[in-house]
């Protein structure tokens, strides 16, 4: 079953990238935006058929590997 | 007196921070981060590089090898322990250390001499140093040190900062800091003041003719100060 999960920085987190990216896209033109926050996307492909278990599991390895929960929060957006 | 320096896939100052510990008297080991047990020492050294290749976040994977395991318990029985650049990234990935590193705060790899400002010498790495600013040589992408607001003041409270970004004068301020750390923190202790992580590396300072003699000043007094 695949799950995926979603890493996002804290709200006072500094993320220069996504400053420099905002700066990026408003010297191309796109002047609507108001702020961007870069993220990470993860599809973890586990060996495990309950959605329940698998979502459970994959929210363990967000806490202990994949966020680091001092600037980060974690989603589990979907499984399939 | 024994020290072990850990290598990890990707460590490229191991060896550099074992000819520094050499140099000052250290009977030195190095150790594979996929081994279990330390060899007896007195210093544990967790040197700079790009361990994983700076994989997912800096030292997040280094955090999780087998050694760390040892290491840890090493640290939460008193034992000395000192992370470098990478070194500090893994410390506050394991949580031997609060916080976390950022990426720099103008998104650029920074190679440069700086000055450090030693705050606090109440403890075994910079009790009894003669010199209160240092100059030691800084080379990361992520360096900016960033904690919560309840950490900053848990840090501030149990005098947690070890040295602080600062001229070489010793004075603090926004223009000297190099890449955005929170109040110019360049490295940190743990509670108990037996673990360090800092940015700065003193084993690029330790030949006069090379480089400058801080690290020299840095190392021959903790050797003192373990004996």
């Amino acid at each position: 079953m695949k799950v995926s999960a979603v890493i996002t920085l804290k709200k006072d987190v500094l993320d220069p990238q996504g400053k420099v990216i905002h700066e990026t896209l408003d010297g191309m033109g796109f002047n609507s935006v108001n702020e961007v926050r870069q993220g990470k996307y993860f599809e973890i492909d586990v060996k495990e058929n309950d959605p329940k278990k698998a979502k459970e599991l994959v929210e363990d390895m967000c806490q202990k590997l994949l966020a680091n929960l001092v600037i980060e929060n974690y989603k589990i957006i979907e499984t399939q | 007196m024994k020290s072990s320096v850990i290598t990890f896939p990707g460590s490229n100052c191991d060896r550099d921070m074992d000819v520094a510990l050499t140099k000052f008297g250290f009977k030195n080991k190095m150790v594979w981060h996929n081994d279990q047990e330390l060899p007896k020492s007195d210093l544990i050294v967790l040197p700079g590089g790009f361990s994983y290749g700076d994989y997912l976040r800096c030292g997040s994977m280094a955090s999780k090898s087998k050694i760390m395991l040892s290491v840890i318990n090493f640290a939460k029985s008193g034992g000395l322990v000192m992370g470098i650049c990478n070194g500090f990234q893994i410390l506050v990935e394991a949580g031997l250390v609060p916080g976390v590193l950022l990426r720099n705060k103008y998104l650029q790899f920074i190679c440069k001499n700086v000055h450090v400002k030693v705050d606090n010498k109440e403890n075994s790495f910079f009790k009894n140093l003669d010199k209160k600013v240092l100059e030691f040589h800084i080379a990361h992408n992520e360096g900016n040190y960033f904690c919560t607001k309840d950490q900053l003041k848990e840090i501030e409270d149990n005098n947690q900062i070890a040295i602080y970004y600062c001229d070489q004068n010793g004075n603090t301020n926004d223009q000297i800091n190099p890449n955005g750390s929170i109040k110019n923190i360049a490295g940190i202790f743990n509670k108990e003041k037996n673990v360090l992580g800092m940015m700065p590396h003193p084993e690029r300072m330790i030949d006069e003719s090379l480089s400058g003699e801080d690290g020299s000043i840095f190392f021959k007094n903790l050797l003192n100060n373990i004996k």
